[in-house]
This record gives C-alpha cells, sequence and structure tokens, in this order.
C-alpha cells in the first residue's frame, strides 16, 4: 500500500508537467499569427470600405427616382437635368445578350470537359480557355468590332458588338466556375442514374447538372458581375449615345461604365456670371450618381443569386 | 421475372490491366448467388460487368460472353442502356439523389427517362416498390422529405425500392450492407430472402456470415499475387462452399487462415 502511494506520489506531478508545460513558442506564435491575420483583415477592409463610403457620400445626393428616369436628350451645359434611364436600359440589355450567348456557349463546354473530354482535344479547350481567361477588356472589344465591320463595313457600332465583345470576356469565366461546380458532383449519383437504365445525356441534364445547379447559377452570376463594368470594349463597339435605344440591332447605345468615363471625362462646367440653373459640377455629380447605380445593380444581381441558390441548393438533411 | 445469366471466359480489362481473368459460371434465376473474396480480387469489377456499369470507366473493357437468357449482352446489337434497365444495381454506399425526396427517388428510373407517369400510378408504384423494400411504414409520413434525410439503413432500403421500381429481372448488390449497422444489415439480409422469389440477385460480400445466411450458391474469387487478375476459384452450393469446399485456398480463406 505505501509502494502504492509513494509511487503515485512521483507520478502524479509528472502527468501534470506533461500535460500543462506545453510549447511556450508555440502559444507565442499562435498570439503573433492570428493578430497578423486580424490586422491583413482589416487592411483588406479599407479599400472596400472607403471606396463605398467614397461612391456613397458622393453619389447618392444625386440619386433621385427623376435621374433614374430620364436619359440625357437635350440636356447641356451645366443644366441640372439629364439621367441615366438610357444607360441603364444599355447595361442590362447589352450584358444579357452577353449572358444569352456566353451561358449555353460555356456551360456546354464545361459538360464536354468533365464528362466527355479525354486525350489532345480536352487538353487544348482547357489550354485555349485559360489563354482566353487573360485576353484584355479592350482586345476583346477590338475583335468584336473587327469581326462585325467585316459584315457590316467600317464604323459599325451596335449593342449586340458590345455583347460579342463581353461574351468573349465572359465564356471563360462560365466555363472555369461551371466546370468546378459540375466536377464537385459525386460520380456515385451518375453511376446511380446509369445503373436505372438512364442514357448518359440525361442523366447529365437530370443528376448532374440539376444538383450543381445552385453553383453553375452562382458562376453565372459572378460572370456577369465581372463583365458589367467593363468600359474600354464597349466604347469602342457601341459607342455613346445621349437619348434612349432600346434595339441591340441597331445604333449606338449608352452604356452606365461608358456614361461615368463620358461624364467625368467633360469635366467642370464653365458656368456664365449670375446663372441660375446652372451647377459647375453637375457632369462629375452624374457621373459618382451612375458608379453607384451601377454597383447597386451589381448587389442586386448577386442578391437575386443567392435567393436562387437556396432555392436549388440540394437539400440537407434536417 | 427472373432469369439466368451465363458467363463464358469472361476477361475484363482496365486499359492494359487485367482485373478479372477467364470466369466461366452460371446464375440460376429466382437465387442468391454470393461472391466471397479478398479485398481487389475483382469481385465488384466482375459484378459491374454482369449490367455493363463497367464499361463506363475510361479504358474499361470486356471479353468473353454474358448471356442474359441466351442473349449475349456484349452482342453489336445490344444497347447498354436497355441492359441496365433489366439489370439493376445496388451500390456499397447509399447513393439516393440529394435533390430529389423520397417519392421522387423511387419514382427516378421513370422521371429521369422522361417517361410520363400519372400522378396515382405514380403513387402506386411509390408504395409498391416501398413495400417490397420493406421501408414503407417507416416513410409513409415523410416522401417529400428529401431522401438524404433518412438514416444510412432506411437510404440503402430506399435505394433498393429504387432500383426495383424499373422492374429489372436481376439485382445487382455490391457489398450492399457493408456501410451499414447490424440492424440495418439484417433488415436489408431480409429483404434479400423475399426479394429472391421474383428476381435473380447477385450479392458481393466480405461478410461469410452474410454469405452463408443469404446466399444459396455461393462463388469464391480469389488472386495469388497483387497486379494478377483475380480468377473464379470454385462455385458451389453455398452449403458445400461452407462445409466440405474441394479447393484449398477456399477452406483456407473461409476458416480464416489466409494467405
Amino acid at each position: 500500500m505505501a509502494v502504492l502511494e509513494q509511487s503515485t506520489a512521483v507520478h502524479r506531478p509528472k502527468t501534470r508537467e506533461l500535460l500543462t508545460q506545453g510549447d511556450v513558442r508555440r502559444k507565442l506564435t499562435n498570439r503573433v499569427m492570428t493578430g497578423v491575420v486580424g490586422l491583413a483583415f482589416l487592411i483588406a477592409l479599407i479599400p472596400l470600405v472607403s471606396l463605398s463610403w467614397t461612391v456613397v457620400g458622393k453619389g447618392i445626393e444625386r440619386l433621385t427616382p427623376y435621374f433614374l428616369s430620364v436619359s440625357m436628350r437635350g440636356v447641356f451645359g451645366g443644366m441640372d437635368a439629364g439621367g441615366i434611364y438610357h444607360a441603364i436600359l444599355g447595361t442590362l440589355l447589352i450584358t444579357g445578350v452577353a449572358a444569352v450567348i456566353s451561358v449555353p456557349i460555356g456551360l456546354m463546354t464545361a459538360i464536354y470537359l468533365v464528362e466527355y473530354g479525354r486525350g489532345p482535344l480536352a487538353r487544348s479547350v482547357t489550354f485555349f480557355v485559360d489563354v482566353m481567361t487573360g485576353i484584355p477588356s479592350i482586345v476583346a472589344g477590338l475583335f468584336a468590332y473587327a469581326l462585325f465591320a467585316v459584315f457590316f463595313g467600317p464604323g459599325v457600332r451596335f449593342g449586340v458588338v458590345g455583347s460579342v465583345a463581353l461574351s468573349v470576356l465572359m465564356i471563360p469565366i462560365v466555363v472555369r466556375s461551371c466546370e468546378e461546380m459540375l466536377r464537385l458532383v459525386p460520380n456515385e449519383l451518375r453511376e446511380a442514374a446509369y445503373a436505372l437504365g438512364v442514357p448518359k445525356w440525361l442523366a447529365i441534364l437530370k443528376v448532374v447538372v440539376r444538383t450543381a445547379l445552385a453553383g453553375i447559377v452562382t458562376g453565372i452570376m459572378l460572370a456577369v458581375a465581372r463583365v458589367i463594368g467593363e468600359t474600354a470594349p464597349l466604347l469602342v463597339t457601341v459607342g455613346v449615345i445621349d437619348s434612349i435605344n432600346t434595339n441591340v440591332f441597331e445604333g449606338r447605345m449608352m452604356t452606365l461604365p461608358v456614361y461615368v468615363y463620358r461624364q467625368y471625362y467633360q469635366g467642370l462646367v464653365s458656368c456664365p456670371e449670375g446663372a441660375t440653373d446652372c451647377i459647375p459640377t453637375i457632369n462629375i455629380d452624374r457621373a459618382w450618381a451612375a458608379a453607384l447605380t451601377l454597383i447597386l445593380i451589381v448587389m442586386l444581381l448577386n442578391l437575386i443569386a443567392r435567393l436562387i441558390t437556396r432555392y436549388f441548393a440540394p437539400r440537407a438533411r434536417h | 421475372m427472373a432469369q439466368r445469366i451465363d458467363i463464358t471466359d469472361l476477361n475484363v480489362y482496365y486499359g492494359a490491366f487485367r482485373a478479372v481473368a477467364d470466369v466461366t459460371m452460371a446464375i440460376e434465376p429466382r437465387s442468391v448467388t454470393a461472391i466471397i473474396g479478398p479485398s481487389g480480387c475483382g469481385k465488384s469489377t466482375f459484378i459491374r460487368t454482369l449490367n455493363r456499369m463497367h464499361e463506363v470507366i475510361p479504358g474499361a473493357r470486356v471479353e468473353g460472353k454474358v448471356a442474359m437468357d441466351g442473349v449475349d449482352l456484349y452482342g453489336s446489337d445490344v444497347d447498354p442502356v436497355a441492359v441496365r434497365r433489366q439489370v439493376g444495381m445496388v451500390f456499397q454506399r447509399p447513393n439516393p439523389f440529394p435533390t430529389m425526396s423520397v417519392a421522387e427517388n423511387v419514382l427516378a428510373g421513370i422521371r429521369l427517362n422522361n417517361r410520363r407517369i400519372s400522378k396515382s400510378d405514380g403513387a402506386d408504384l411509390v408504395e409498391r416498390s416501398l413495400r417490397r423494400a420493406n421501408l414503407w411504414n417507416e416513410v409513409k409520413d415523410r416522401l417529400d422529405r428529401p431522401g438524404s434525410s433518412l438514416s444510412g439503413g432506411q437510404q440503402q432500403r430506399l435505394c433498393i425500392a429504387r432500383a426495383i421500381a424499373v422492374k429489372p429481372q436481376v439485382l445487382l448488390m455490391d457489398e450492399p450492407a457493408s456501410a451499414l449497422d447490424p440492424i440495418s444489415t439484417l433488415a436489408i439480409e431480409d429483404l434479400i430472402a423475399e426479394l429472391k422469389d421474383d428476381y435473380t440477385i447477385v450479392i458481393v460480400t466480405h461478410n461469410m456470415q452474410q454469405a452463408a445466411r443469404v446466399s444459396d450458391r455461393t462463388a469464391f474469387f480469389n488472386l495469388t499475387v497483387a497486379g494478377e487478375p483475380g480468377r473464379l476459384i470454385e462455385m458451389d452450393e453455398t452449403r458445400v462452399i461452407f462445409s466440405t469446399p474441394s479447393e484449398k485456398a477456399t477452406e483456407d480463406y473461409i476458416s480464416g487462415r489466409f494467405g
């Protein structure tokens, strides 16, 4: 008995030591790194917060229902008038057509790469998609312009030309994100469908794409958000206009990013002495308000994507 | 409903690698055939050739003959999709479709094939299939819940219901109970015993007690060295295999003196 007590007495402090001593150095490193990570997060937030603050601060005043509902037709000088209705329409139409072109091509390419592609063809498709991701947007604009100039002659400018330019930028993003989402679908589900005597194309359509749909929608929305703010290719392909044009097949159109650029470019207005209906900074105010609108549209699209995602997501166990 | 399968000189390849060699056996209708053997001996590969699921793996191919009621499943005019409608399969891990409810999972074989089914016929088929899979009483109040909300054993029985809803002739089961607890395993085994009246069943299992309990005939696969193809060592009535096997390797494997 005495021996036993003695042995436990000897052992007890030792176990305590082993369990509590720990690695002092590790604890210190842990603290330091936690601090560094937190700091990095705060630094990353600075541009975001500052950007939002600036855009909201400078744009909110002019962002009125009137501003959203009129075009720039007949607006000149420092007039306290004019709006972005034509630019919103142009942006939505051109980006919409770009999505209509890009989504089927991108999604089908992704399906090919994940479900069918083997060997050199699939490898070269992957390679060229990667190359396309790096195309500067102005080059895409020049490409679309040159393509349509072949058919319609030089100086061609209408909405679809811009949509094609945006598609060149959008397709690789759609392919990449859809590909990743399709690869996440477990192979077991494909096999389960095949084992029920379901042909491959229906298994892909109704099981693979359906299971990945939430992710695919998110990917498409991110691609849209990425191209909706493009300026240079639209300046080259669609041009500028002050009035409303809803026909994407004919005539120039205004888009929000180009509107922002143009308003800012026009700069300050020199008002005549004693003029009452003249605001010197009107162009720059409009530019900020349009920029804010663009950000809000992108946020709205993201919000819609989230709702769609929630609706289509595979129902978890509950 | 059930049909016999005759396999002659079957060789199965993954690219250049021969995974299963020279299998000749007969699978009797309305009976349970168990396939046992050590890991890597090609049991699962073999069973997947019986409904042409093997060839969905890139580079995989088959030589030899698998005849269902005299028709070679690998004949040039045979459609693999049609084969899989006649030869259903249940996998090792339960794999209900996560985007579908319990009822939709049962009807998946019909809905995924774009075939229409009236609401009452559909409800009928759901109830019949789930009853057949001994799952109806447990899920009849939550047919609209996602299939993945069920327990593992229930999910596996849901997969069996889904497989028999397309009315196959043959049912292949690739270690259907290996991911389940003993009670769910028992439920699956009882179900197999009931289903064999209507279907030809082939079951791969690592569990020799299970093979002894559920099967009428047992085939023992073995491989000599890793990297060599697996071969059919012997096949006989289950009670013969487990009492007086004719091959030494079978006896060693069954009695646990393996290798």
